[in-house]
This record gives structure tokens, C-alpha cells and sequence, in this order.
């Protein structure tokens, strides 16, 4: 073979690849006779929801598992048959790559050129290489520990790169990480296909699915579909409209558009709500969902994903009727001055602002810039070390126990008993927060009805789905039916259906009076938002609707700027400043 | 309030029961333990193997030696004739002790001089060595009044030894109602601390900090499940010393339970103060180890607090255990008075108020 045979024959090839796991006696068919080529070079995304099987793969390829059946051919090789001098051409980073975090950053760098057997000479030049390329010069004796979340995952890069592998194998390397150093990373990435290198990149964001050569759609261990992302676009013609509606209504509008049995899927959109129409129903009228008007719009590979994995049967949420005795506009969750130090260290600093009952606020900022801490104050799970925080009337210094009955609080991570059953996890709240019986069986009733739960009510929350596990967990928070509501990031890393679903009621719940705060640094999340507050470095950067933010850094060569780029021209003028 | 720490209880009873290795974790070490220490850790000393190195060869020494030879206690395991023959077998472990009966031996002892035995014993195994010692003068005290008797001369005064409270010094007798104390131990401060750590490493814990909760409740609800789990344990090595094992109780239950609330209380304390200094479940079991460990050591569970230096014994005073096994050897073989009981029972209040509160203090400042 000569070298530009070599170039252009496919980096991997896989066909009627089959793997199954055995959980107890179950027999769970994690990937189905999957098929398919990629061509060497460019990065090809493999997209698709949780337990898709996209890690299976992955790891598959990596030569990490042993297949049921069918066949991978990496690098022209078996990877059943040559395993070992595969992987030493491939460079693998799994979801959570084994950094040690007592180590430094040049720690870790040289445990893992030990482990490949990069040495001397080769060795300090691919260490300068890779620590310029990754921008992690600086820190190089800084503990991995210490490392945000975003410089974690160009370490571990760095660290599968020192071997200058032909592919590179990256699992969800942008889950946990803010769109500055998501950004980063990509471009890091795009840099290495320009010499010549394979990447196979999986994720739930169907933004990074577009910017790739070539993209796989994974669902339920099928390959749904595959090819690059522009012919995806543009197939569902006259399918996808954008009602356009002013930010006051964009909620009722979605809600009535839901209504509708033609419309798969209405989602908020910056400047009014993008709606996906079933094969062949009719547009509704302008008028029947309150829309000022509705114009067709190309449709994206979004669009064609949610088109084929959404259910046929959708249950609407119910708008919950709340206890909470507050006239519309009342100031719910009022924050001055709130400062937090940890030693010397200033996470929040005189942070102001107030939040409106039923509005969703959200708190955005990369990692480490303090939205956390200022979340867990409002929760009472952190006390200030100055100012002060009334939520729901109450004044969190004196009697923190009374303000968070009035609050329901979802952790970013699952966070119920794992070992105890839905319907024990929901009495346990139910009686945590103080209800009767007779309120209590009532609530756990309705959260099981209202989340479709009840088919599995006497498992244990462990052995669900990563879906069931989230609406528990916002069923849960539900129980004591607060009049607000904390989210702490609670879409990351979750599929486009699972995540609407989840905003739908989320919006459900703000039209019903519940104040929703959520902390994010995920852009689509962002845009469910009525407001939104920017933090930088334990201050506020920017109170503002989302459409006020995109405006305030419109230029003339970004007319039109997405909520992520105002993000990173708020945040990015800031670091640059600080880092001169 | 009541109704929010039953509910916590009930939660925690339930993890604990529906968890496969929390289950494993409070059944089989205790039941190992149990067996482990009641069978193998004994210091009952039998059939000692001996060497003997006679260069008598006389009646009176062979009659001597016919004394090791019928004890119960021994059994001559070599015969040897040189000095270098018998260090060999001491050095090598084959035997634990050489009886050497010098040339003189039957000459002395019928011209009425003092005729001196020697024994080497093997002193890196001390416990036995000792054990020995006092069987070999045994049988040298009845030989020496055998002689007596036999030369028409009057005896000089007699040992007669008599054990109370364990006439046979069975050393399970003593070491089962430890048991009770340490296994007790072992149970609770796992229990709580690794509770904690558990909840922490999961992420719940910050689930229940914002209920309305309050850090005394979460304590509370941590503390009383784990004082339950204690009880039970207590009650299921207690019995099995009775039922199987056959070690009488002779004291008052009442005050026996009392003890054990009052003990089990305090070794929550310490329990709940590791649990709110570890962030891992990982470091909880550390912390555990550190505490249980000297708890053990400076309770007179296994050596007698009069031997140890007295900067150690005041140590002793701030330890939980070293009262309650008192206390439990006490009602176990000798029906203690209760005014003695409770001479033991009241320093576990004043070390269970400051567990507890050291605990309840640390409890809020996590948030």
C-alpha cells in the first residue's frame, strides 16, 4: 500500500457490530448490528442520548471490549487481533480521564509519557508542544486537583496526545465545561485534524455535531443515521416554523402550540418559539397559539433528531396550583450585597439583584467564577460571610429552616437514595419536609402520575434510567410544592428530548407561580431564561433578558450574535484583561 | 420535629437493610470476630512441647521428669544431651522450654542441699513462657512436699489456690463479655461515621441540608438508628456468650442496658465527629481505624490497664470502653453491686454529653 492509498483508505471500519451486557439475569443488547465507515481525517461526531451506547462504542474501538459479533477494522487492522499494536496508534480519553489530582500538571504529564514510553529528547519536546498547544504552560505546577473543569479536560488530552496517536478516541470531552473552554477544546481539536489526525468525538450537543465532517446518530444501540451535518439540514422542508412572540408570552405560546396534536415539538427560542410539525399536518394559525406571526425556517439537524426520537404519546404537564400567597411582580428572592470568602479568597463579591415570583432566573458563568457558592447561599447551604439574602420573605441569617420549606432544590448530580425504592424516596421527603400523611400519599400520588412513574414505583432508584432518575429527582423537589424552585445545571450532558421535556415542565411550573433560579453555563438552558445574571469572578457582570444580552454585544460583523457569543465577549473581555 | 427525625430514622434503617454490604458489614465480621476470638485467641497454654536434658540419669530425677511427662500441660517433644542440642530446638521453635536436671541433682538432694533446676524458656513467646514458669513450680512445689512427707519432715507452708468468679480461669469467661464491648464498638462508630461519609460522597447529604431539617435533627436521626443497630449487636453477642459458649451472667440486665445505652451514645459521638471531618467514605474508614484502634488498647480488653505507664492509664480515663468493660465483666461473672456499677457508669455520662456535643457543634458548621 502506498502511503496515499494508506491516506484515503478508512480509518475505521465497522460492520454488523453487536455487543451485550449481562446486568443479573438480563440480557441488555448495548449496540445492534452497527455498520459503518469513517474516512481518515476530520472529526466525526457520534451524537445520540444517554445510554445510546456511544461509550460502548468508544471503548469497542479502543480494543477495551471484547464484541458479541460483527467486526472493527482500525487502521486496516482487527482490533480483536492486534490489539496492542492498535492502541498504541490511538489516543483514547475517556468521560472521566484518569488524571491524578495530587499531582501537578507536569506530574501527570510524565506519569503518562512513562506509561507510552515517550522519552528523553522526544519526551521535553512534546511536553513543550503539547502544554503551548493546550495553553497549560502556566500552570504546569499547579495541582490537577485545582484545575477547572475545562483545563482538567485539556490535560487529559495533552495526556492521550503525547503519543502522537493517528486517532484519537475523545468520550463526551465537553460535558462539565463552560462554552469558553468548550470552544477551546474544539478548536484544539479542529488544529490536530489539520495534521492529518482521526478524531471520533461523541456528545449530546448538536452544535458540535454540526461543526464536524461527519456525524452518527445513535439511539438505543442503533445507528439511526448517518452523513455529513449539512444533509441533515434543510430535509424536513416546510416542517420546521418560528412563531414569533415577544418574551412575556413565548411560554403561553409554547404551551398552546403543544396543544396542538400536528406539532411534535415547540421550543424557546431567542425571539419566539420553534415549532416541528408532524409529516403532513397543517400549520396552525398565527392566531390559535397567540403568536404575532409564524414563518417556515431551514430545518437543522436538530430538528431531524427530535423529529425521529420523539414519542408518539407525550404527556403534558399540568400547571400546578402552589401555596405560595404572592401578588404577580412581588420581589421573591431579593439578594444585597451578598459576600462569600473562603481564607483569602473572595468566591462572591457584593453581588446584588432581585428575582420576580414565577420569572426563571438564570446564573450563568464559566467554572470557578462563583455561581455555585452564590446558589448554595440562596439554598442555606453555605451561610454568607457578608450581606444578606431574603428568599420567599424570609431572611436566610435568622431563620434559614423556615425558607427552605418554601424551596426545592435539584442537585445538579442524582442525589436521592440509591438503594431505596421511588415511592420510599418520595415518603422520605415527604416527611423530611414535614408533610401529613393524608398531603403526603396525596403528593407521592401525583408525582408518580405526574412524572409516569408509577410503573416503577417499587424499584430501586439505582437500577432507572438516567431519564426516570431526573424527573424523580425533580418530583421529588416538587413534593412539598415550593414556591421556588433551585436547579443546579440540571440538563448537562442529557440528550435535546429528555431536556425539553424537562423545560416544559419547568415552564409549566413558572406559569403556575413557581420561581425557577437555575445555574448553568449551557447555552440552551440559557435561552429558557426569562433573565439572566452573568458572573465573572465572584461578581455580577451582567443582569438582562437574553435578548438584551445578544444586543449589547451586536457588532457589525456579528449582527446577529448567539447567546453564546455574548457570553463569551462578556466573559472573554474580562479574562483577557485579567490574564494581562 | 418528631415526626421529621422518625422519618430519618425509618430512612436509615432502610438503607442500611436494603444495602447487600451494609448488611455484610454488620453480620459477618462480628460473627467472625465472635468465633475468631473465643476459639483461637486463648490464653489457656496445653501440651506445651518440651525437651528434657537430664545428665542425672539418677532415681530422683527420673522421678522428677515422670512429673512433666504425666502433666496434661506438657508434652516432651525431644531428649537431649548437650547444651548446643537443646539451644538448637529452642532456636528452631521446636520446643518452648528445655528442663535441664544438672549432675548433682540426686546427690543433693539426698545429702539435704538445695538442688537447683534449671529451665530455659523461649522468651520471644513471653505470654507462654510465663504461663510455663508457674506450671513448673507447680509440680516443683509438690515434688518438694512429696519429699517432704516422704523424709518425715513437717511441711512449711502451702499454697492452696482458688479463683473466684472463674474457678478454672477459662480465658473465655473473660474475653467473651470484652466482646461484647468491642464488637459494640466496632458496629457503632462504623455505622455513623461511615453513614455520613456516604451520604456526603453520593451527594444526598446536601439533599437533606435544605429541608427544613435542622443539623440537631439530621444528628439525631443519625444517631438513633446507629444506637439501635449497637443494642442489637449487643444483645446478639450477649447471647451467644450465654447460649453457646456458656459463660454465666450473674448480674442485673437492667443495668447491663443502661450501660450499653450510655456507652453506645458515646461511641456515636465519636463516630458523628469523623463523619463531619471526612468527605469520603474512604476517610471515614481512615478516621474509624485511628479511633478504634487505641479504644481498644487502653481498655483493658486484652491487657491490664495496671500495667501501663501512668501517663497512658490517665489516657484510659477519657476512653468509653474501659468503663464499660468493667462493668460487663462484672455483671457477667460476679452479680456486681450496683453501687459499683454505677461508680463505672457515671464518667460515660459526662464523655457521652461531650461526644455528642462535639459532634452536634461540627454538625453545623458543615453548612
Amino acid at each position: 500500500m502506498t502511503p496515499a492509498e494508506a491516506a484515503a483508505a478508512p480509518t475505521i471500519v465497522v460492520s454488523e457490530l453487536t455487543k451485550r451486557f449481562r446486568t443479573g439475569d438480563r440480557s441488555v443488547v448495548a449496540l445492534d448490528r452497527l455498520a459503518f465507515a469513517i474516512a481518515g481525517g476530520g472529526i466525526t461526531t457520534v451524537v445520540g442520548p444517554d445510554a445510546a451506547g456511544k461509550t460502548t462504542l468508544l471503548r469497542l474501538i479502543a480494543g477495551l471490549l471484547q464484541r458479541d459479533g460483527g467486526s472493527i477494522h482500525v487502521l486496516g487492522r482487527d482490533i480483536a487481533v492486534d490489539a496492542t499494536s492498535v492502541q498504541a496508534e490511538i489516543g483514547y480519553m475517556p468521560q472521566r480521564f484518569g488524571l491524578y489530582e495530587d499531582l501537578t500538571v507536569g506530574e501527570n504529564l510524565a506519569l503518562h509519557a512513562d506509561l507510552r514510553q515517550v522519552v528523553g529528547a522526544e519526551r521535553r519536546q512534546r511536553f513543550g508542544e503539547l502544554l503551548a498547544f493546550t495553553d497549560l504552560a502556566p500552570f504546569t505546577g499547579r495541582l490537577a486537583g485545582q484545575l477547572s473543569g475545562g483545563m482538567k479536560q485539556k490535560l487529559g488530552l495533552a495526556c492521550s496526545l503525547l503519543a502522537r496517536p493517528r486517532l484519537l478516541l475523545l468520550d463526551e470531552p465537553s460535558v462539565g465545561v463552560d462554552p469558553l473552554s468548550r470552544r477551546q477544546l474544539w478548536r484544539i481539536v479542529e488544529r490536530l485534524t489539520d495534521d492529518g489526525m482521526t478524531v471520533l468525538w461523541t456528545t449530546a450537543y448538536l452544535d458540535e455535531a454540526e461543526r464536524s465532517r461527519h456525524v452518527l446518530l445513535l439511539h438505543e444501540g442503533r445507528l439511526l443515521d448517518q452523513g455529513p451535518p449539512a444533509d441533515f439540514v434543510g430535509r424536513l422542508a416546510g416542517r420546521v416554523l418560528l412563531a414569533q412572540a415577544p418574551p412575556e408570552t413565548r411560554r403561553r405560546v409554547q404551551a398552546l402550540a403543544m396543544q396542538d396534536a400536528g406539532i411534535i415539538d415547540a421550543a424557546i427560542r431567542g425571539d419566539g418559539v420553534r415549532l416541528l410539525l408532524r409529516e403532513g399536518a397543517a400549520p396552525p394559525s398565527a392566531g390559535a397559539i397567540q403568536a404575532r406571526s409564524i414563518e417556515p425556517v431551514v430545518s437543522a439537524l436538530e430538528d431531524e433528531f427530535v423529529a425521529r426520537l420523539a414519542p408518539a404519546r407525550r404527556t403534558l404537564p399540568a400547571a400546578p396550583a402552589t401555596a405560595a400567597a404572592h401578588p404577580a411582580d412581588s420581589e421573591i428572592i431579593a439578594v444585597r450585597d451578598l459576600t462569600r470568602r473562603f481564607g483569602s479568597f473572595v468566591a462572591v463579591d457584593h453581588v446584588n439583584f432581585s428575582v420576580r415570583r414565577g420569572e426563571i432566573f438564570g446564573l450563568l458563568g464559566p467554572n470557578g467564577a462563583g455561581k455555585s457558592t452564590i446558589f448554595r447561599m440562596l439554598c442555606g447551604l453555605l451561610a454568607p460571610s457578608s450581606g444578606a439574602a431574603r428568599v420567599a420573605g424570609i431572611d436566610l441569617g435568622r431563620s434559614a429552616a423556615a425558607a427552605r420549606a418554601r424551596i426545592g432544590y435539584m442537585a445538579q448530580k442524582f442525589s436521592l437514595y440509591g438503594n431505596l425504592t421511588v415511592r420510599q424516596n418520595l415518603a422520605f421527603f415527604a416527611r423530611a419536609y414535614g408533610l401529613d400523611r393524608r398531603r403526603r400519599d396525596r403528593r407521592v400520588d401525583w408525582v408518580l402520575d405526574e412524572f409516569d412513574l408509577r410503573a416503577e414505583a417499587e424499584s430501586a432508584c439505582n437500577d432507572l434510567p438516567l431519564g426516570f432518575k431526573q424527573r424523580l429527582s425533580l418530583g421529588s423537589a416538587l413534593m412539598h410544592e415550593p414556591a421556588i424552585l433551585f436547579l443546579d445545571e440540571p440538563t448537562s450532558g442529557v440528550d435535546p428530548l429528555t431536556r425539553r421535556a424537562f423545560w416544559l415542565r419547568i415552564a409549566a411550573l413558572a406559569e403556575g407561580g413557581v420561581t425557577v433560579l437555575v445555574t448553568s453555563h449551557f447555552m440552551e438552558e440559557a435561552e429558557y431564561c426569562d433573565r439572566l445574571a452573568i458572573i465573572d469572578r465572584g461578581r455580577l457582570a451582567a443582569v438582562a433578558t437574553p435578548a438584551a444580552l445578544k444586543a449589547s454585544v451586536a457588532t457589525a460583523a456579528l449582527p446577529r450574535p448567539s447567546l453564546e457569543d455574548a457570553f463569551i465577549a462578556l466573559i472573554g473581555a474580562g479574562n483577557q484583561a485579567a490574564a494581562a | 420535629m418528631w415526626a421529621r427525625i422518625a422519618a430519618l430514622v425509618h430512612k436509615e434503617l432502610l438503607a442500611v437493610w436494603r444495602d447487600r454490604r451494609s448488611r455484610l458489614v454488620l453480620i459477618v465480621p462480628p460473627i467472625i470476630q465472635l468465633a475468631l476470638f473465643a476459639y483461637a485467641a486463648t490464653y489457656n497454654v496445653d501440651r506445651v512441647r518440651y525437651a528434657i536434658w537430664d545428665e542425672d540419669r539418677g532415681q530422683l530425677a527420673r522421678e522428677f521428669a515422670a512429673r512433666f511427662e504425666g502433666s496434661q500441660a506438657f508434652h516432651r517433644e525431644a531428649t537431649v544431651g548437650s547444651a548446643a542440642a537443646a539451644r538448637d530446638l529452642l532456636d528452631r521453635q521446636r520446643v518452648a522450654m528445655v528442663l535441664h536436671i544438672g549432675q548433682t541433682f540426686t546427690a543433693d538432694i539426698k545429702a539435704a542441699r538445695p538442688a537447683p533446676v534449671q529451665v530455659l524458656l523461649d522468651g520471644r513467646r513471653s505470654n507462654t513462657a510465663q504461663a510455663v514458669l508457674g506450671y513448673v513450680n507447680a509440680i516443683a512445689d509438690g515434688f518438694n512436699a512429696e519429699l517432704a512427707a516422704a523424709s518425715g519432715r513437717t511441711q512449711r507452708a502451702t499454697l492452696v489456690q482458688r479463683a473466684w468468679f472463674n474457678p478454672v480461669l477459662e480465658s473465655q469467661w473473660f474475653i467473651l463479655p470484652g466482646l461484647v464491648a468491642t464488637l459494640t464498638l466496632i458496629a457503632a462508630v462504623l455505622v455513623t461515621c461511615l453513614s455520613v461519609a456516604r451520604e456526603r460522597e453520593l451527594g444526598t447529604f446536601d439533599q437533606l441540608l435544605v429541608t427544613p431539617l435542622r443539623p440537631f435533627e439530621i444528628l439525631l436521626g443519625k444517631a438513633l438508628p446507629a444506637l439501635l443497630i449497637g443494642l442489637i449487636e449487643a444483645s446478639v453477642i450477649l447471647a451467644a456468650a450465654v447460649l453457646w459458649f456458656g459463660v454465666p451472667f450473674r448480674g442485673s440486665l437492667g443495668l447491663l442496658y443502661l450501660a450499653l445505652v450510655l456507652f453506645i451514645m458515646a461511641v456515636i459521638g465519636i463516630g458523628l465527629m469523623i463523619s463531619a471531618v471526612s468527605q469520603t467514605q474512604q476517610q471515614a474508614m481512615l478516621g474509624a481505624m485511628l479511633a478504634l484502634v487505641p479504644a481498644v488498647i487502653l481498655s483493658g480488653f486484652a491487657t491490664p490497664i495496671a500495667n501501663m505507664p501512668d501517663v497512658v492509664q490517665w489516657l484510659t480515663y477519657v476512653n468509653p470502653v474501659r468503663y464499660v468493660l468493667v462493668i460487663l465483666r462484672g455483671l457477667f461473672l460476679q452479680d456486681l453491686p450496683p453501687h459499683l456499677v454505677l461508680q463505672q457508669l457515671w464518667p460515660l455520662l459526662p464523655i457521652a454529653s461531650v461526644t455528642m456535643a462535639a459532634a452536634a457543634l461540627m454538625f453545623r458548621r458543615l453548612r
